[in-house]
């Protein structure tokens, strides 16, 4: 499954596209229907075998399963709290990972302690994976800071907004874990839209002349706003990592187990001094790329229709079904978790308060700069001149 | 060690093994600082002495080189990257500008990036393109960046010093046309704050402000501008961001003019600042509008016209003689 084995394959876009009243509906590979893609579990719930991924999953007991499946339901529910808060106006806007849950949650919880995880501004759910409260990762979307939660806390970098840029911090980070002798891996997380910068490029050049245990994880969701992979690559992106000479592997990113085997694979290549790997989860953005954006202008709904029938929540409730690994009682109660999470996260945004005025000056530089401390005092002093114009 | 006489360059090479001498955390990256000592013998035998995972020999990128350098920072190390000649920065610009400067606030002070982007910079060595800009301005605009720029290898040796021992991003212009220029270096001594001006001549008639290699020219129309009979004082900024007014203030209230000079272009340089905020300093002391010498708003010139682009001698003089007719 991995590029070594693969032959080359002709662009995609030559698997043909037609145009309808100006948008695009695309003749895009199907999850379950790509003889590339690493899947464990079919839309419909079903497990299927893979010799090469099957083993890092083995053990998996059927506690940790609802735990992967408790994680998707409750990313998916502070997601849609979020989204809800951005159109009462309590935050300034929303990047929702509707749909991508099952590959975030999966790799996010195939990464250790140590690990290091460098995000985009879409990774809630390995967020969640970390430990990082959700309601910290709302401030830079209510507006109140740019980030805000100490990065080494539960080694999960601040979210990234230019686009790419990250891969180059994680690739460094990784070169620092090998110099320590450290068997730590990092993850870093990029798009399809992403792929397309030199820095993600950039990255895998020099991952690879270190061999810098790192791990590169692309969520292709298909679109980047509003252009579709078409436009960003003739090569499924998995491919790309083997012209910079380590394997890159395409995921069914909606299966939860899978992005959870491949991700285990990919870091404890990392682990044992194989160098980087570039894992492609196939996926699907269900929404739109933020609040501020509007899908209806440029994708057809056919095509997203045809995604939710592989939605990766909805398949792993079929399997723990179908397997007897969960009763109606689990479902009711994280259903409940899930209302009081809302809640949470509900209060703590319109609690959240406004930063104080003085805190543009702080922490520009850590040592320290007279200029910055003298518009600081004129600041103060402008400020102070109200005052006494009222008297206070 | 006493003082020791040593070229620019050999100061900076003796301040890196120093550094990396003390500190283990301390790295050398760059694009062929390896092996060949970089391409003007700046990081000269320190891979052979510190090896290859301490002095780095990276590949032709150089957003790579300063993202890594910053992900390297984010695990604990105090990476010294060279960008090879001061106008192959721009790739990097991105990564400086929108992480590199700005990651200490966005974590609200958690993290910290002690990261030293070293540029050669400046013309005067009859190279092509690209090879002589001073970009100084370009970064002094973003606020979490420090810049400095040594005038001569006591200072290249300590201001390096002090840039690696810096939580915050330094961006330390070295002036390559005064890599030869030698001078006393005691290594033993204690510099005073990186940040700080200091005069290199006193006069009472006229202050020209300099810094990197612009400081030696201004030396040497002090000592022209003597032979006529006037009185210049020279003051070596030493450092771009931040800028020491008050030792600027203080020279200028005592000679009432003031002359900047830098080779970088005029338009939105260092020497706007200057003028704007001395103007409003010493607003009733300036006998003078404050006059800037530097590059023209035009592409820097092949090698040939170089001079006619630079300021030289006689260009500062001229500013002198307009600022002393006010």
């Amino acid at each position: 499954m991995t590029v070594e084995s693969t032959a080359a394959r002709k662009p995609r876009r030559s698997a043909g596209t037609k145009s309808t009243a100006g948008k695009t509906t695309t003749a895009r590979k199907t999850a379950g229907s790509d003889p590339e893609l690493v899947q464990l579990l079919t839309p419909e719930g079903k497990r299927v075998k893979n010799a090469g991924y099957d083993k890092y999953v083995a053990g998996i007991t059927p506690e940790e399963l609802r735990g992967l499946y408790r994680d998707m339901v409750l990313t998916r529910r502070f997601d849609a709290e979020a989204t809800s808060l951005q159109r009462q106006g309590e935050l300034g806007l929303w990047a929702s990972l509707l749909g991508q849950e099952a590959a975030q949650i999966g790799s996010g919880r195939a990464t250790r302690e140590d690990d290091y995880v460098f995000p985009t501004y879409r990774e809630h759910g390995v967020a969640w994976c970390r430990g990082v409260d959700p309601t910290n990762l709302l401030g830079m979307f209510r507006g109140v800071n740019n980030g805000g939660w100490d990065p080494n806390g539960n080694n999960f970098q601040l979210y990234t907004i230019v686009i790419g840029s990250q891969t180059l911090h994680a690739t460094g980070y990784a070169m620092g874990v090998a110099k320590d002798g450290a068997d730590s891996a990092v993850i870093a997380y990029f798009g399809d839209g992403a792929s397309s910068q030199g820095d993600v490029a950039e990255s895998f050049t020099f991952s690879a002349v270190y061999n810098a245990p790192v791990v590169f994880f692309c969520q292709n969701n298909q679109w980047a706003i509003s252009e579709p992979t078409e436009k960003q690559t003739r090569v499924p992106l998995y491919q790309r990592a083997q012209g910079f000479g380590f394997p890159g592997v395409r995921v069914d990113g909606n299966d939860v187990l899978a992005c959870l085997a491949v991700t285990k694979w990919a870091l404890e290549r990392a682990r044992r001094g194989e160098g980087p790997t570039l894992v492609e989860a196939y996926t699907y953005r269900m929404g739109a790329h933020t609040t501020s954006d509007d899908p209806s202008k440029y994708r057809a709904d056919e095509e997203r229709e045809a995604w939710e029938a592989k939605d990766p929540i909805l398949r792993l409730r079929r399997y723990l079904e179908a397997a007897n690994h969960a009763d109606e009682g689990f479902f009711a109660e994280l259903e409940t978790e899930s209302e009081a999470l809302g809640k949470r996260v509900r209060e703590a945004v319109r609690a959240m308060p406004d930063p104080d005025r003085f805190a543009i000056f702080e922490n520009v530089y850590a040592d320290g700069h007279a200029l910055v401390d003298e518009e600081r005092a004129q600041f103060a002093a402008y400020q102070a001149s109200f005052a006494d114009a009222e008297g206070v | 060690m006493a003082a020791e006489k040593m070229a620019l360059a050999k100061a900076i090479n003796e301040s890196l093994r120093r550094a990396l001498e003390s500190d283990p955390k301390v790295l050398i990256m760059g694009e062929d600082v390896g092996k060949l000592g970089g391409v003007f013998r700046v990081t000269d035998g320190l891979q052979k002495d510190f090896g290859e995972s301490r002095v780095i020999d990276t590949p032709l990128a150089e957003s790579g080189i300063v993202g890594t350098a910053i992900g390297l920072a984010l695990r604990g190390y105090r990476p010294v990257v060279e960008i090879q000649f001061d106008g192959f920065v721009f790739p990097a610009y991105d990564q400086i500008v929108t992480q590199l400067a700005k990651m200490h606030a966005r974590s609200l002070g958690k993290v910290k990036l002690p990261v030293v982007v070293r540029i050669p910079y400046g013309g005067g060595i009859g190279a092509v393109e690209h090879h002589s800009e001073s970009p100084e301005a370009l970064f002094a605009h973003v606020a979490g960046l420090k810049i400095v720029s040594p005038s001569n290898a006591s200072d290249a040796y300590w201001m390096m010093q002090q840039a690696i021992q810096s939580d915050d991003p330094v961006i330390f212009f070295e002036p390559k046309r005064r890599y030869w220029d030698k001078d006393e270096v005691a290594t033993e001594a204690i510099p005073g704050p990186l940040h700080r001006a200091r005069v290199v001549r006193e006069g009472t008639d006229l202050t020209l402000a300099a810094y990197g290699p612009m400081v030696k020219l201004c030396r040497e129309v002090a000592d022209a501008a003597a032979e006529e009979g006037r009185d210049l004082e020279v003051l070596d900024l030493r450092s771009v961001s931040p800028i020491d007014f008050d030792s600027l203030q203080s020279s200028v209230e005592k000679t009432r003019r003031l002359v900047v000079v830098h080779e970088a272009p005029v338009f939105f340089g260092s020497g706007a600042e200057i003028a704007a905020r001395i103007t409003e300093r010493c607003f009733y002391h300036l006998e003078a509008p404050v006059l800037r010498v530097g590059g023209y708003h035009a592409p820097y010139p092949p090698a040939r016209l170089e001079e006619e682009y630079l300021p030289g001698l006689d260009r500062v003089l001229d500013a002198v003689d307009r600022a002393l007719a006010y």
